[in-house]
């Protein structure tokens, strides 16, 4: 859905730009500064595995689930992972129902490669008759409330529920048929992954924009960053343009403050813990 | 013929308020013997009327009220405003601007542009119109500067206080130009941005506790202590 | 007898989750939880955990679209892919379609749509996790929704699915009930008038049995009616009870 229904008045505009100009937002933060962050993981009983999280006002619940059937033709010993992402009516005046737009498909995928990329799943580990039959891990978005920078949100979101999936355990037989027992195990995790988003208003780059400060917002810049320390996954969004300056800062600004987002995942499983 | 709850009480859809003999006011419906309440609010009665005080619902339009609203679209001879009501607004150049208006040589953007925000007046409003607003009373017009806060609009009477005391006190203490919109949007426009901020946690502190007694002085209390705090950070000039 | 072997009342009467023939789940009401909305409320009842959310009144586009003398009023319901053990594709189903008609011809009744003219009233259902009873729990929560976002009504709407379990008239069906039952009666009502605002069925009954079901519905649709007043006031009771015991550390 895009922003077109909504224009930003001009005293709010200049106060967002002076504010900025002078190192602090409207709503108090600093410029390199998220909003206050909640994860809760398990919310949903019936999916595998899966989490809500509020980013300021934003909010985004995703859910985990799990399937079986045949693996893509050129990775036969691998599980697929799928990341879909809908923009939920209830999140925004501007959402209308009806199928991924634009937007929602570009959350989805942005996203989808972080995650990928950092090889968070170990998709390997999800084979179960090579070439035939593999887990699918199906990871779903509905934001469902918008204030602004649903990207990290739903990063969030998705790497905490993947981080406490739990997966059906399956016994072969004879034949070639797959028997789904009662007993479960933890989705076999690597690796996690953050997302930063940056908003440049003005010639400044702000971190976490707000629904106001997305409106206004020139461009948009999310890195994603793993664990390890490692630049996985990058995104230029908006109309507008980024300086080379612009990219050096927000990219070394990320490195820094990625190491406390990282302290807000639930205990889940890594490869540094047994489980 | 008795009222069937307390004076001031939170009534939700659906409660019954009285039966028999009075008449349903503002968000009261009879239905047989009856009165129901239509609205979440406060009950209230004023002689044999009972009526609710409501404590939600978007801004509803009245002939008369002040309000501040946002240009979003033009056409040949009039301006769209978002009032932030269920209707856009309109504001035809005639009811904007004292000469005459050109159509050939002048240009509508010239007065008021997309995003500006305006002070304005509704002078009609009813079923088949949507509202329509005029800007040609004295004080009316852009508003330059300053920032915009949003209050629900069914706390914009306690804002404003009997005979203006609750606003004209924030003014006073704040020494900030406050300018007040029916429709729930509020124009501040302080020097010192520490004495918005007392602004800001008024409005927060009005908007929450509005259902309830004793709020004027607790807003004397509020501002006294926060000025407190700026002095003793030694942050403030008179 | 029930359609598979599962056993749905046990020797003791009692049900697969341990509750007595005409006892409701645990029921959980929120009002207000969503920022941008005019109007949300949040409903947690067994298992199920639905949003419902409104916007308006509010301006039509297309603007021929819009009625001269009244308010439409459109209604959204959707259950999340992961709301159900199967994961359910995003996409709308047509059970969802019809449910959204039914939903907003439930509440339609309660709504003074004749004070909005030209307008369009939205309400937007989003199941997070399905249990049964989804419908009625969407009914009870948009209602909600509606009262928060201010819109006048009648009376608020209630509702509660009621069945027929191993022979028992059973209250508020769970997923295996409703599933593995012989009849499945949801049910909507406007309590304080009286009014049916939804009612289906599914299964059979005898004329006896039809009349106690909905005797049992309309006690359990009261119970629950009592609960959405209070959600509706709780907000503004527990603020006055602050200020009173002058408890007022927020600012």
């Amino acid at each position: 859905m895009s922003y077109m229904g909504f224009i930003p008045t001009q005293i709010e505009k200049t106060k967002i730009f002076q504010a900025v100009a002078s190192g602090t937002r409207i709503d108090g933060r600093k410029l390199n500064e998220f909003r206050k962050i909640k994860i809760l993981t398990d919310y949903i009983g019936k999916a595998e595995g899966s989490a809500y999280v509020e980013l300021g006002d934003t909010k985004v619940v995703v859910g985990v689930k799990i399937s079986i059937g045949p693996p893509f033709p050129d990775t036969p010993d691998e599980g697929l992972f799928v990341v879909n992402a809908e923009f939920v009516p209830t999140a925004s005046p501007f959402f209308e129902p009806g199928p991924p737009d634009e937007n929602s498909i570009e959350l989805a995928r942005v996203v989808d490669r972080g995650i990928r990329h950092a090889n968070v799943i170990d998709t390997k580990k999800l084979c179960i008759i090579p070439g035939e039959k593999v887990y699918t891990v199906f990871a779903d978005i509905y934001v469902i409330d918008h204030a602004g920078n649903l990207f990290d949100a739903s990063t969030l979101a998705v790497v905490s529920a993947l981080l406490t999936t739990k997966i059906p355990k399956v016994e072969v037989k004879e034949g070639g048929s797959v028997e789904i027992l009662e007993e479960k195990f933890p989705l076999p995790v690597n690796n996690k992954v953050v997302s930063l988003t940056w908003a440049k208003i003005g010639n400044i780059l702000v971190l976490d924009p707000n629904f106001e400060e997305e409106n206004i917002m020139d461009a948009r810049f999310t890195v994603s960053i793993d664990e390890n320390g490692y630049i996985v996954s990058i995104q230029k969004g908006n109309p507008g343009y980024l300086t080379l300056d612009d990219i050096r800062y927000s990219i070394e600004e990320s490195l820094k403050i990625s190491k406390e987002l990282f302290k807000l995942f639930p205990g889940g499983h890594s490869n540094d813990k047994e489980d | 013929m008795p009222l069937l709850v307390e004076r001031k009480a939170i009534v939700v859809p659906g409660d019954v308020l009285a039966e028999g003999n009075f008449k349903p006011g503002d968000y009261v419906v009879r239905i047989g013997n009856k009165l129901f309440a239509t609205q979440i609010g406060l009950v209230e009665v004023k002689g044999n009327t009972v009526f609710v005080v409501p404590l939600r619902g978007k801004y509803i339009p009245r002939v008369g009220d002040l309000v501040i609203g946002t240009i979003v679209d033009y056409s040949l001879t009039s301006w769209k405003v978002d009032i932030n009501s269920a209707y856009l607004a309109t504001l035809p150049v005639d009811l904007a601007i004292n000469k005459k208006f050109d159509i050939i040589k002048d240009e509508l953007t010239r007065y008021f542009d997309i995003g500006d925000v305006i002070h304005a007046k509704i002078v009609a409003f009813s079923r088949v119109e949507m509202p329509i607003l005029s800007t040609k009373d004295r004080g009316l017009g852009k508003l330059h500067g300053g920032m915009l806060y949003y209050i629900h609009p069914t706390r914009i009477p306690r804002l404003i206080g009997r005979k203006g005391s609750m606003i004209n006190l924030i003014k006073k203490e704040t020494g900030c130009k406050i300018k007040i919109g029916q429709n729930g949007v509020i124009w501040v426009s302080c020097i010192n941005p520490e004495y918005e901020m007392i602004v800001v946690k008024c409005i927060r502190k009005i908007e929450r506790e509005a259902h309830t007694e004793g709020l004027t002085d607790r807003i004397k209390m509020l501002i006294t202590e926060e000025k407190n705090k700026l002095s003793q950070r030694g942050a403030t000039d008179e | 007898m029930s359609k598979s072997q599962v056993k749905l009342i046990d020797e003791n009467g009692l049900r697969v989750d341990g509750r007595k023939s005409d006892e409701l789940r645990e029921i959980k009401l929120e009002v207000g939880i969503l920022a941008n909305a005019d109007g949300s409320a949040f409903i947690r009842q067994g298992k199920n955990k639905i949003i419902a959310a409104v916007y308006g009144p509010r301006e039509l586009h297309p603007k021929h679209m819009a009625l001269p003398d009244r308010a439409i009023l459109r209604c959204t319901y959707r259950m999340a892919s992961f709301s159900v053990q199967e994961r359910k594709s995003p996409a709308p189903s047509r059970r969802e379609i019809e449910l959204s008609k039914i939903i907003r011809e439930a509440l339609e009744p309660a709504i003074f749509l004749e004070f909005f003219p030209r307008s369009v009233i939205d309400v937007y259902i989003q199941v997070l996790e399905a249990d049964g009873g989804t419908r009625c729990a969407s009914v009870t929560a948009a209602s909600l929704a509606l009262a928060d976002a201010g819109i006048p009504m009648r009376d608020l709407v209630a509702g509660c699915a009621v069945g027929k379990a191993d022979g028992v008239i059973i209250v508020d069906l769970c997923d295996i009930e409703d599933k593995e039952g012989e009849a499945d009666i949801p049910m909507a009502m406007m309590p304080q008038l009286r009014r049916f605002t939804l009612l289906q069925m599914d299964g059979n009954l005898t004329k006896e049995e039809f009349n106690k079901a909905i005797e049992l519905g309309v006690n359990a649709i009261m119970k629950i009616y009592n609960l959405q007043k209070q959600a509706l006031r709780e907000k503004y009771l527990k603020i006055r009870e602050e200020v009173l015991s002058g408890n007022n550390n927020r600012r």
